[in-house]
């Protein structure tokens, strides 16, 4: 069996000050994570206050290299299927996010995968990641 | 600190679902009132004996107000505590806290809603979600939605565990082998694993009957303190400890290997002063069958990482297991009314522990359950709420 990946029609991002940068960023091909300028901790989803300590937060970018930790694709969702997945940043935080540009029937856990971006509504991009091409799985 | 004792402060003496799992004809705020009606006259009370109110976000309107309008309450304790699912455990306890500080006497709690006549489909969230959930930017685009959050606990489950689709599966039989006797059963028809296995695909590992059913309706109790309860004619069904717990996505520190109810579990039997040995009938959230697996873990009733292996030998199916589950037909076959099944789970315990359940499925001598409830999604953000029940 294979499922080839397609792409579907994702909306704008939701826009606020809090958001913007993010995705800013992301249209100029960044993965931004936010940081904690207090306690020094990363954290998902990106806040402009650390949940750890309530601290200011600060953006940084991400290498956009991470591991799958679990996956779904979802079959019956919509028009197209897509895998849903949650990969474990090399930063050390795991966000939620599609495996993309892969036979959608071949993503396992560890895989080693690569942030890209997809287009989404007015020319703005979401991260999602891809299989890096002949990389073994981390041990 | 130690929490204050609230057990047998307070009793469940009224307990209705209604029959109704398709209502085109009614409005949300009808099934309301026809469940507050039901369950008051199961506990032989009426509305001017009602001084307390509890209700989550499936009111219509704002709150407890339109709906304390509607029914002709005049509460003077009132609490719109909204968990998802687990919304009305957690008002069966917060009302038990209510009585024992003398803010009311008897409270009415209600569920009610119609999404099988709205339309919408497996995965849908009911309206409530503002634009501006803060979790929402990083959640949609990705085609966020209840299968695919559950399944993502589902697929890591199968993999830490060696969990099995089968044993996935065999909840769902258990669960359908009960809905048999349930005439009011949205789906009364017993399934085999072979046949949950072969229904459609939704988001791998979770097949179609993996998934609960979307029903309309809803159904209420009554809840009243002791002396109120021992006054009527019902037998009494004594709260005996209850437990809370949040848990998400870790602060990206994600592991959903385990679910809230690890902590709202042990948070109720320590409240009660049992433990999950104890327990004869267990109503356990439904929406999915991984979340029976995770919450048969997760409240002690098996070891972590054994749940499938526990339903797999039976232990769920009543006359047969060791701790028979959701005897109603549970949400995956009986009533999971406004995409949220949290009062059918205390409903049916109530039902065991008075020795009402079907006859077939009703666990001889039934004095200790535990209801478990659940709101959001078990492979991401989600609450729990755990109660430990009694007969007297």
């Amino acid at each position: 069996m294979t499922t080839p990946y397609q792409d579907r029609p994702l909306p704008g991002p939701m826009l606020d000050t809090s958001t913007t940068p993010f995705f800013e960023a992301a249209k100029e091909g960044r993965l931004m994570i936010a940081r904690c300028t207090q306690c020094r901790q990363p954290h998902w989803y990106p806040r402009p206050l650390c949940p750890y300590c309530l601290g200011d937060t600060a953006w940084e970018t991400a290498s956009g290299r991470g591991t799958v930790y679990s996956y779904s694709v979802a079959r019956r969702m919509g028009p197209v299927p897509y895998a849903m997945a949650y990969v474990r940043l090399e930063e050390g935080v795991t966000m939620l996010t599609n495996i993309v540009d892969a036979d959608l029937d071949t993503i396992h856990i560890d895989q080693p995968v690569e942030v890209t971006f997809k287009p989404m509504e007015d020319g703005w991009m979401m991260p999602m990641f891809r299989p890096v091409e002949g990389q073994t799985d981390a041990a | 600190m130690t929490e204050i004792d609230l057990r047998r402060r307070a009793c469940i003496v009224g307990a209705f679902e209604h029959p109704t799992r398709k209502a085109p004809d009614k409005t949300s705020a009808q099934l309301h009132a026809e469940c507050a009606r039901g369950a008051l006259e199961d506990a032989g009370l009426t509305l001017s004996d009602v001084d307390g109110y509890f209700c989550a976000v499936d009111t219509p309107g704002l709150g407890a107000i339109d709906m304390a309008e509607y029914l002709g309450l005049n509460p003077r304790h009132m609490d719109t505590t909204e968990l998802g699912g687990a919304s009305y455990l957690s008002h069966v306890s917060h009302s038990v806290q209510a009585i024992a500080a003398n803010k009311c006497d008897v409270a009415l709690i209600t569920l009610a809603g119609r999404p099988r006549s709205a339309g919408g489909g497996i995965g849908a969230t009911g309206p409530y979600i503002s634009p501006d959930t803060p979790d929402l930017p990083w959640e949609r685009p990705y085609g966020w939605a209840p299968a695919p959050m559950y399944a993502l606990a589902a697929m890591r489950h199968m993999h830490e565990f060696g969990t099995t689709s089968a044993q996935l599966a065999a909840v769902r039989v258990a669960a359908s082998l009960h809905a048999q006797y349930n005439p009011n059963a949205m789906l009364q028809t017993p399934v085999t694993v072979e046949e949950v296995l072969a229904s459609p695909m939704i988001s791998d590992p979770l097949h179609k009957l993996d998934c609960c059913v979307i029903s309309d309706g809803g159904g209420a109790l009554i809840v009243a303190r002791p002396e109120i309860a021992r006054s009527l004619a019902r037998p009494v069904v004594n709260v005996l400890g209850a437990g809370e717990a949040y848990k998400g996505y870790l602060r990206g520190q994600v592991d959903v290997s385990w679910s809230a109810a690890a902590l709202s579990g042990p948070r109720a039997f320590a409240a009660a002063g049992v433990s999950p040995q104890d327990i004869q009938y267990a109503s356990l959230y439904d929406s999915f069958t991984i979340a029976v697996i995770m919450q048969l873990e997760d409240l002690g009733f098996c070891a972590k990482g054994e749940g499938g292996r526990f339903v797999e030998e039976g232990n769920l199916i009543a006359g047969q297991g060791r701790l028979p589950f959701n005897t109603d037909g549970g949400g995956l076959c009986n009533n999971h009314p406004e995409h949220r099944g949290g009062i059918t789970k205390v409903i049916e315990a109530v039902r065991q522990l008075r020795g009402e359940a079907n006859r077939e499925v009703q666990v001889p001598g039934c004095t200790l359950a535990v209801a478990s409830g659940l709101g959001g999604m078990i492979g991401g953000r989600h609450a729990t709420s755990t109660l430990i029940l009694e007969r007297e």
